[in-house]
């Protein structure tokens, strides 16, 4: 039955929608190469992928709360606390591996408590995680002291500075958590239910689907990649700084909007983030190679990120016959 | 317009297909769903583009690229969904395209309010005030403030794609009023609509279209109901309804004394397997809090749900499905769908974990059980990985039908399962329903469609304000004895 077989993307549009933002990361890293001999070289390249992780690994759970139609703006202060924690527990002479898992059960707590509050307060998500946002930097503080809590412990370092085999520790926890993202966005039961709450929170509550659990584990998941970014943050530095990881959450938001990811939710995948982060990473790299001032770095990230959108939103909706356009200007008919 | 072809990829939507409205004049577009009646009215209101054909008004040639052309040529569309400012008065949205085009000017408040008092006034909305919210206005008040906004434009033409849907038999009646009012104004009217009876008593002409071509275009007069469905079916439709189960008489469902706050007051009935049960009444009286109560999507207050004989205790929709309830809404795409997900993943949404091993989806299985169901409803889809949103109405509605069966549910509340589908579909679905009635389920068949409802019940529970008033045989009743209930009166006045 040919129904059964997986639709064919042979037409070149299906692909450019597929791969578009692949196009623009080669293209970058094309343009990249001839502006800077050093860029491809294998230092460098492993150096920006280092650099990129960080942001990978919390734009991977910002995905899965994207999806499900939410936003996660508390991520950077989640990492800075879970840092701060676990960098005062090693220093009080604790177990390294103690101290890595309670650091990730601190941001899974952190992020289901957003979760808790979005899905059983309901309230608008943007709120909840600015509260959170605010009461986990003010928490980092008070913990700290305003000072940086210093972590010396060889074991420890691994996650920062450590390697397997020739990838380095963070790339190495950063490819498996996309795997293991990826397998559970496509693969599970779980997964297909935060597309569907994201696409249709109504349908998905009138079909049965536990929405308010949904929500709570959205939100967990993206604690629990802050906390791991904390972990990978703070044996990178040798220390906790109480300042750490502000301002991530917009380029985590801006990784996840990049790789194509609706912001209303449901569509959108980490394959894309991944890509995302990427072009974002690359483009730091390649300014700081030139001497570009870190002021006009910013500057240039912004307008990155509204050209690639951009250039996405033409991909998608652009093109006679195609079914898209009938789906993208319902709101203004009429 | 003439010549008109539209293709997408995979499909032709529309091959070749002439129109014309004239000025004064009520013209029926007719089709089943996937006809290519909405491809052709996006093409004339500027959201699609024509592949190939002419377009003219007045007589001269147009090309409407978008929606903003159409409107300056003065093509209005009024549609289900409607595209007022909730939080904007009644004044305000009249005006909406005035101030949209001269941004830099003051509001003329003073100017606005009169002449928005005026359009209404015409239209026969007395009662509402223009400085109302339209937030506080009803369906069909809502729906006249969208003509008085095409009439204060001077639309030349205005296309009602389903504009009764919504509207209870006196709102219908006005809304007729205004549109004969319309036609003697010179205004050209094309009318969609799934309702036979309706189009055949204000249309003048009818075109129907069929598998993007055109069937013919008639004046309404030379033309039967007979005659209209053969158009467009391509055969004569046998029987639209079917009867061959038989009701058994072993309690299924029993409801008692259910109330849900405000809506609904102590509402008893039972349903055995078997058996299709009808429940309705006007808009708006209860039927929909009932049933939405009984599947715990809404809270009640009281009362007890009993199945085969057993009480259970349902507080959330997860609750029902458990139990072997299913309820498809009466508003597919905002409850019933996930319009960005494909045809797949929207059948299994509701069982999930019967497709489902150790918590990964088997993906083989769930894609051979869709394509069983796009099969056996004949679910007219380019692939299984087909957004469902890309779907027509009929179509739509048998994936929410396939949502529910594979949850194996034995009482399957359907609200409205018709509502916005063409002939054709809707005989699939009473055949479908007939069928599920004969494996030995239990149907609630919640309708406002009194033919649909008589037809394919068993029994039927009429609801007015809130309470069951009447319980009638199908078999003994008629349209008049259940509005006669409907309408709050009394079981002795009716005899």
């Amino acid at each position: 039955m040919s129904l059964l077989k997986p639709q064919a993307v042979s037409a070149p549009r299906q692909w450019i929608r597929r791969y578009g933002m692949l196009l623009v990361l080669l293209a970058m890293m094309l343009l990249a190469s001839l502006l800077s001999d050093r860029f491809l070289t294998s230092n460098n390249l492993m150096n920006v992928t280092r650099q990129v992780a960080i942001n990978a690994i919390l734009a991977a759970g910002m995905t899965v709360v994207i999806l499900s139609g939410g936003i996660d703006l508390s991520v950077g202060s989640v990492l800075a606390l879970t840092g701060a924690v676990g960098a005062g527990m090693i220093a009080a002479g604790g177990n390294w591996l103690v101290a890595a898992l309670a650091m990730l059960g601190l941001g899974t707590l952190l992020g289901a408590v957003n979760g808790f509050f979005v899905a059983y307060g309901q309230l608008p998500p943007f709120i909840v995680t600015l509260a959170m946002m605010a009461f986990a930097r003010g928490a980092t503080l008070v913990y700290t002291n305003g000072r940086p809590i210093t972590v010396l412990n060889n074991a420890f370092q691994w996650f920062g500075h450590g390697s397997v085999g020739p990838v380095p520790a963070p790339v190495a926890i950063m490819i498996i958590l996309y795997l293991a993202f990826y397998i559970f966005l496509n693969r599970t039961t779980l997964g297909r239910l935060i597309y569907a709450v994201g696409g249709n929170e109504r349908a998905a509550r009138m079909s049965g689907v536990r929405v308010n659990f949904i929500k709570v584990l959205v939100y967990a998941m993206s604690g629990f990649t802050a906390g791991f970014a904390g972990i990978v943050l703070t044996s990178r530095l040798f220390s906790a700084q109480p300042t750490a990881g502000t301002s991530y959450e917009l380029d985590a938001i801006a990784a996840v909007i990049l790789g194509g990811t609706s912001l209303s939710g449901g569509r959108g995948s980490v394959t894309g983030t991944i890509i995302g982060a990427f072009i974002i990473g690359i483009l730091g790299n390649v300014l700081n190679l030139l001497n570009v001032s870190s002021f006009y770095q910013d500057v240039a990230k912004g307008v990155v990120i509204l050209v690639a959108v951009l250039l996405d939103r033409l991909i998608h909706a652009g093109g006679k016959g195609s079914l898209r356009k009938g789906v993208a200007p319902r709101a203004q008919q009429a | 317009m003439a010549g008109i072809s539209k293709a997408f990829p995979g499909v032709i939507a529309l091959d070749g297909v002439d129109f014309e409205v004239r000025a004064g004049e009520v013209h029926a577009l007719l089709g089943e769903n996937g006809a290519g009646k909405s491809t052709l009215v996006k093409i004339m209101t500027g959201v699609y583009e024509k592949d190939s054909g002419e377009m003219y008004v007045r007589g001269e040639k147009v090309e409407i690229r978008s929606p903003l052309d159409a409107q300056r040529l003065g093509i209005r569309i009024i549609h289900q969904e409607f595209t007022l400012i909730n939080d904007m008065s009644v004044a305000e949205n009249i005006f909406l395209d005035a101030m949209g085009s001269r941004m830099l000017s003051w509001v003329p408040y003073r100017r606005m309010r009169a002449e928005s008092r005026e359009l209404l006034k015409r239209l026969g909305l007395h009662h509402v005030s223009v400085d109302a919210l339209v937030r506080d206005l009803s369906v069909a008040e809502q729906q006249i403030v969208e003509i008085a906004r095409a009439l204060r434009e001077e639309a030349a033409v205005i296309i009602m794609d389903e504009p009764t849907a919504a509207l209870t038999d006196a709102e219908v009646e006005r809304l007729m009023d205004i549109i004969r009012q319309l036609r003697a104004s010179g205004t050209g009217i094309v009318y969609i609509s799934h309702k036979l009876d309706e189009v055949m008593a204000i249309a003048d002409r009818a075109t129907v279209l069929r598998d993007g071509r055109l069937v013919g275009t008639k004046p309404m007069a030379e033309l039967t109901r007979d005659e209209i469905v053969r158009m467009m079916v391509g055969r004569p439709l046998t029987k639209l309804y079917v009867r061959n189960h038989k009701p058994t008489s072993e309690v299924a469902l029993e409801v008692r004394d259910l109330s849900v706050p405000g809506r609904v007051h102590g509402a008893s009935l039972v349903a055995h397997k078997g058996e299709v049960v009808g429940i309705t009444g006007l808009m708006g009286a209860g039927q929909s809090e009932l049933v939405r109560a009984i599947f715990g999507a809404v809270p009640r207050s009281g009362g007890e749900i009993k199945l085969h004989g057993r009480p259970v205790d349902i507080r959330s929709p997860q609750d029902a499905i458990r139990h072997g309830i299913a309820l498809l809404t009466e508003n597919r795409k905002e409850e019933g769908l996930v319009l960005l997900l494909s045809v797949v993943a929207n059948s299994s949404l509701a069982a999930l974990e019967k497709v489902s091993r150790f918590g990964f989806v088997d993906v083989a299985k769930e894609r051979r059980q869709a394509a069983d169901y796009v099969e056996r409803l004949a679910i007219k889809t380019p692939s299984l990985d087909q957004e469902v949103d890309s779907l027509s109405g009929g179509n739509q509605q048998k994936v929410v039908l396939s949502k529910w069966l594979a949850t194996d549910a034995d009482v399957i509340i359907m609200a409205e399962p018709t509502r916005g589908i063409d002939v054709g579909a809707k005989a699939e679905v009473y055949a479908l329903i007939d069928e599920l009635a004969g494996q030995g389920k239990t149907i609630l068949l919640v309708s406002s469609e009194l033919p649909e409802v008589i037809n394919l019940s068993d029994r039927i529970y009429v609801m007015h304000e809130g309470r069951i008033v009447a319980e009638l045989d199908a078999a003994n009743t008629s349209q008049e004895e259940i509005g006669h209930y409907a309408t709050g009166g009394t079981r002795h006045e009716s005899a």
